[in-house]
């Protein structure tokens, strides 16, 4: 070993902790030599061991494409099938670091079909190498991952116009892909652009200035990564903190533990839960090394409130003066990343910062043609494609536009299904400006819940005859609710006289006694936010008057299942009616005790004139047109 | 706005911002798995671990046990330190041990460094996470280790046979981690994904994190095969005709199964002197096990097979 300096080292030391990080990505169309570039970076640094070196250059025998040179590419073209097919899939991940900086790079795919991996590595950099095949100038493929750079955030772009050597060089190509990008690239977001002529096979203006590149007095790559300036905002923006999970070692420590997504935390500061608008002051800061006064974006931190607020994953603490929104409807830009076309309507669920929430697509505005970055009209949304869309989510959740602050504003979406990331998507606003008002701390009530549900709690009152039908609507009706997402429950003789009612028997007194208790249940339900289902003879209007008495107006809806006594009586699905008329069975409805018809009843099934299904559209239409779902 | 925000984020220094982002993932596993376990295979990449594991859910212990895939083989410091390290996380230890492996007589001598990997780890470990159900699993792996792990995503998805499949993983964009598995599926997490060597052993050194001792040089019993230091950890060593161990002045880069890893002769017995026998190392890491020296792909293979 080289003679160790133990005050060297630590000069040495406190040198490597003082290097920031710069995270880019290479990407550009198939063939463009990105993953040479990365070979040869991690070349010229000296960051390739010896043994990996020996490795390549076997490597590079077997399947090289540059004859008897090194083949760079084979070093981070890490798959099997990648090496044999002498093409990228996937995103690989490279490190190095030079006296001034650490380096994390994405090497991303070419092909079009892997364009989704490009997006995966585009979501965590500060900065593009978008490189360009001088031979073919600007491609779709650069376009298409231009448009997704500044999409995703990036502001950063270095214009790497690869493979000078094979033009002889030449200022006039060099500067005509320049015009030729930024004829495009004036409609993307991109605060710098930094254009370098290069070789990476040779090294031209790498990390070396290229001899036959006299011309070019701009920056080598690597003079450009290493001094680019790419600070973040982060700790400028205000304070958004989602609450991975909450700390409870005991009964006397409630934590709240999460990433600063963005912003500063400062012992006694006031914070806001964003969605239910509690607030509180910071009672402390914990970490595994002691409390902190403050911390800042990027920290891992515990947080402790002085007060008892109910706060769970998925909360976002914020800044009491600069809240997010809170919305449950959005505009957004959505990359679908899967070969099944996105479907509107159907049910997927959304991950925004900690929180998941299921929502669904309402509306596709527009594709973006990546190449003309021309608005198209659209049904649906491919592989690949970007596309402007409505989104609408089950509950309301805070959020930042993408725009704003990234960490509050980007989401991924999964099929609930395969469970599959199938696209990701970049908030832009609120679709309702009214939601723009922030939510005042209110108790929780059967309203909020409700909201929370996506649905106006109520009873729906089935009142016929026994055989009517009425459970069978009921049923239906339960089963269409439950496929629109509302959360539902259906109470009826069977599962009340066996459990909660086990006690009466059919005296009236006993009759009454089961409807009261079925309707005290029923307004549970409605407290709870349910729709709850109601299936029950109820012959009495002062019963269902009862009923309807317990519940607020509107959250009792009477559904009079009005079938003839002989239509009921020629079903006779329990043999009821048989017992009956045998005298079997006293006080049966309609045969020795009176029905006593609604007057005013909500909704009136014509029971026996249509098919079931029919009458339970009718109901479920009430129910759309009066608001309730 | 606070007064405090004149406090800049660039302010993190590197390896603070690599600490966060570790502590954030083990974060995100805890809170939507059912049931995490984290994979210790007691080297350095665990130790940084573990102690990570600690820090993220301060002041409560970490929520999920150690699973330690013994094949019988580690060396006998690792061992005696695994089950110091537990204690000191105040975290349950579940070991696990290829039952038929042993019954078998399955060694890294009579069937090959291959053949005994796969059934004493690859195996062993899939048989573990099968019969304890766990959903989740922490690793250490790293993706500057090697070519195919530096493909892997940060939750890497596993199907009911715990295969991997390189070519078709779910793409992972921004911190947001898809953890969505059925029943039977897993995801393996690597919160050390965007760590280097280097990066780890600087934390080691800056947290002050206890590692095995063997990683420092000192006299040990060693034979040398194909230009491999292999120590002699105990007699089921088996001995060629003439071959003697002889004491060394040696340590190790990298721990694994004893007969299956090489020491490198080296002076440096402190911390500071590791990393600066890093910082001019010329031979990557895995180039101390001998699993890795088949052919380029042999990695992957194995991972596809459910290999760590």
């Amino acid at each position: 070993m080289d003679n160790f300096d133990p005050a060297a080292f630590a000069e040495y030391l406190s040198r490597q902790e003082r290097k920031d990080l710069l995270r880019f990505l290479t990407c550009g169309s198939v063939d463009d030599g990105k993953s040479t570039l990365i070979g040869r970076l991690l070349y010229d640094t000296k960051l390739l061991f010896e043994d990996q070196l020996a490795t390549l250059q076997k490597d590079s025998a077997k399947h090289g494409t540059v004859g008897e040179d090194i083949d760079f590419a084979l070093l981070v073209d890490g798959l099997e099938a990648e090496r044999e097919q002498g093409i990228t899939i996937d995103v690989a991940y490279r490190f190095f670091a030079t006296e001034k900086r650490k380096f994390i790079v994405a090497d991303t795919p070419g092909h079009e079909q892997y364009t989704r991996n490009m997006a995966t590595g585009a979501s965590n950099a500060d900065l593009a190498v978008i490189l360009i095949d001088a031979r073919k100038g600007v491609l779709t493929q650069t376009r298409r991952h231009s448009y997704i750079a500044s999409l995703l955030g990036i502001k950063n772009v270095v214009l790497a116009i690869n493979k000078i050597d094979l033009v002889g060089y030449s200022k006039d190509v060099f500067d005509q892909i320049l015009a030729d990008y930024g004829e495009f690239a004036h409609e993307l977001a991109f605060e710098s652009i930094q254009p370098i002529p290069m070789s990476a096979r040779f090294g031209d203006n790498v990390t070396q200035r290229g001899e036959s590149l006299g011309w070019y007095d701009g920056p080598t790559l690597l003079e450009h990564i290493e001094t680019v300036d790419v600070r973040s905002s982060e700790a400028e923006r205000p304070l958004r903190f989602p609450v991975q999970w909450v700390n409870r070692p005991n009964l006397d420590f409630r934590g709240y533990s999460g990433t600063i997504a963005s912003g500063t935390v400062s012992v006694g500061e006031e914070l806001v839960v964003a969605a239910s608008g509690r607030t509180s002051t910071v009672k402390s800061i914990v970490t595994f090394d002691g409390e902190k006064n403050h911390a800042v974006a990027g920290e891992a931190v515990t947080l402790t409130l002085a007060d008892e607020v109910d706060i769970s994953r998925g909360d976002l603490l914020c800044d009491a003066s600069e809240r997010p929104e809170v919305a449950d409807q959005f505009s957004a830009h959505l990359i679908w990343m899967h070969d099944d076309a996105l479907v509107p309507g159907r049910n997927y669920l959304f991950k925004v910062g900690t929180k998941t929430v299921s929502g669904s697509v309402t509306e596709i505005k527009y594709n973006v043609d990546v190449n003309s970055f021309q608005h198209l009209a659209a049904k649906q949304v491919e592989l690949n494609e970007v596309s402007v869309v409505n989104l609408s989510f089950r509950e309301p959740i805070a959020f930042d536009a993408y725009a704003d602050n990234p960490a509050t504003g980007g989401f991924i979406v999964i099929d609930r299904l395969s469970n599959l990331t199938v696209g990701a998507g970049m908030i832009d606003f609120a679709l309702r400006r009214a939601a723009n008002i922030h939510w005042q701390a209110v108790d929780l009530d059967k309203h909020r819940r409700g909201d929370a549900m996506g649905q106006r709690p109520a009873a729906i009152w089935f009142t016929g005859l026994s055989g009517a039908g009425k459970s069978t609507v009921a049923n239906l009706v339960e089963k269409r609710l439950f496929a629109l997402g509302k959360h539902t429950y259906l109470l009826d003789g069977d599962n009340v006289r066996h459990g909660l009612n086990r006690d009466l028997g059919f005296t009236e007194a006993d009759r009454v006694e089961n409807i009261r208790r079925v309707a005290e249940t029923a307004r549970l339900f409605v407290d709870a936010g349910v729709i709850v289902l109601c299936s029950f003879i109820s012959p009495f209007r002062s019963e269902r008057q009862l009923a309807r008495d317990l519940l607020e107006p509107g959250e009792f809806v009477e559904v009079f299942v009005d079938t003839p006594l002989h239509v009921a009586e020629k079903r006779d699905p329990k043999g009821l009616y048989k017992k009956a008329r045998e005298g079997r069975i006293k006080n049966f409805t309609g045969i020795d005790s009176p029905y006593e018809a609604p007057e005013r009843a909500e909704v009136t099934l014509a029971g026996g004139m249509a098919a079931p299904e029919d009458l339970a559209d009718q109901v479920v239409d009430y129910l759309r047109e009066h608001g309730y779902i | 706005m606070s007064a405090t925000s004149a406090i800049k984020a660039q302010e993190l220094t590197h390896l603070q911002r690599l600490e966060a982002e570790s502590i954030h993932v083990m974060r995100e596993v805890a809170a939507e798995f059912r049931n995490p376990v984290m994979l210790y295979s007691i080297g350095k990449d665990s130790s940084v671990m573990l102690h990570l594991a600690k820090k993220a859910f301060y002041p409560s212990p970490p929520p999920f046990p150690l699973l330690h895939v013994d094949t019988t083989w580690k060396f006998r410091e690792m061992i005696a330190f695994r089950d110091q390290a537990a204690r000191d996380a105040r975290m349950d230890l579940i070991v696990h041990t290829n039952q038929d492996g042993v019954k078998q007589g399955v060694t890294p001598f009579t069937h090959g460094s291959s053949v005994y990997t796969n059934i004493m780890k690859t195996d062993a470990l899939k048989e573990a996470l099968t019969k304890y159900g766990f959903d989740a699993a922490f690793g250490g792996a790293r993706r500057d280790e090697e070519k195919s792990r530096a493909k892997e995503r940060i939750f890497s998805f596993r199907t009911e046979n715990h295969g991997w499949d390189p070519k078709n993983q779910r793409p992972e964009l921004w911190n947001l981690y898809n953890a969505r598995v059925r029943k039977g599926e897993s995801i393996r997490a690597f919160p050390l994904s965007n760590w280097t060597e280097l990066d780890i052993w600087q934390y080691i050194l800056k947290e002050d994190i206890p590692i095995v001792p063997l990683y420092f040089a000192a006299k040990r019993p060693v034979v040398e095969r194909d230009g491999m230091l292999i120590m002699v950890d105990d007699e089921r060593l088996p001995l060629a005709p003439g071959e003697s161990p002889e004491m060394r002045l040696i340590r190790f880069r990298t721990l694994g199964c004893y007969p299956l890893t090489a020491a490198m002769e080296s002076p440096a017995a402190s911390l500071p002197e590791i990393v600066h026998e890093m910082l001019i190392a010329r031979t990557s890491e895995r180039s101390g096990r001998l699993i890795d020296h088949d052919e380029a792909g042999s990695m992957e293979k194995k991972k596809r097979e459910g290999y760590f």
